[in-house]
């Protein structure tokens, strides 16, 4: 099953509502970077709320994705991660750096507004 | 041993069969969302490891009991190469895969214990523990 990712105005706007296959994570990289390319969105909200825990696996692939949109010319933000999952990212010793993150949804769009200078 | 069941690693999909299963046993033996996580997660880089290293194995999970207290045994076991440096593949940083797999190091952190046991050329077999405080 494919992940959707919405427009809005020149963002575009993806929650992520299940746990994440290896397959699934790779085809939403690909989703998501024609997306990008077709409506010339100068950002992207990626809402993980409802994701439970992230593995080395997706975590890189959530970082992937972030470094291949900003090559791209779109800002990401990643909102919504779970104290567990801030917690095992940790432990486990899987940085996000160059990452944009915000608590919500909401802030998340705040975020991206303020980075793209609206 | 009161309880043990396994699934067999061969492809992606079954490295989410396993932690579907993991994360069962954890939540039926009362841990909280944050050790959930952590047990989902060891399962899920051991599984994988096994995937991409041995091409395939098994891994089982236990309900343990234990002078008064409960937990979960992970074991990943399977019957490829081994690991010819243990104590290189226990260094954080250390990959041989270009960054999958966050390593042993992580899942050892996750786990209250952690144990490996290879051979060269027979194969390899980790236990974790996570115990329910």
């Amino acid at each position: 099953m494919r992940i959707p990712i919405l427009k809005l105005y020149d963002c575009l706007l993806v929650s992520i509502q299940w746990e994440l296959d290896d397959a699934t994570a790779l085809q939403f990289q690909e989703d998501l970077l024609h997306k990008i390319h077709q409506t010339s969105a100068n950002g992207v909200v990626i809402d993980i709320t409802s994701i439970d825990f992230i593995d080395s696996f997706i975590a890189k692939v959530l970082g992937d994705v972030v470094s291949m949109s900003k090559l791209m010319g779109a800002k990401v933000v990643i909102t919504g991660i779970q104290p567990a999952v801030a917690i095992t990212l940790i432990e486990l010793g899987i940085v996000l750096d160059d990452v944009l993150t915000a608590l919500d949804l909401e802030k998340g769009l705040e975020k991206l507004q303020q980075e793209l200078g609206d | 041993m009161e309880f043990q069941s396994c699934v067999k690693i061969i492809n992606e999909w079954d490295i989410v069969a396993a932690r579907q299963l993991g994360r069962n046993v954890a939540k039926e033996l009362g841990f909280g969302t944050v050790d959930q996580a952590r047990i989902t997660t060891a399962i899920s880089e051991l599984a994988r490891n096994i995937y991409l290293y041995a091409g395939q194995g098994k891994v089982c999970i236990e309900k343990l009991y234990e002078g008064g207290k409960s937990g979960l045994l992970i074991i990943a076991s399977d019957e490829g190469p081994g690991i010819p440096d243990v104590r290189k593949v226990m260094e954080d940083g250390f990959s041989t895969s270009g960054g999958l797999g966050a390593g042993l190091p992580g899942v050892k952190r996750l786990m209250d214990e952690f144990d490996l046991d290879t051979t060269i050329g027979k194969g390899t077999e980790i236990r974790a523990i996570k115990w329910l405080r």
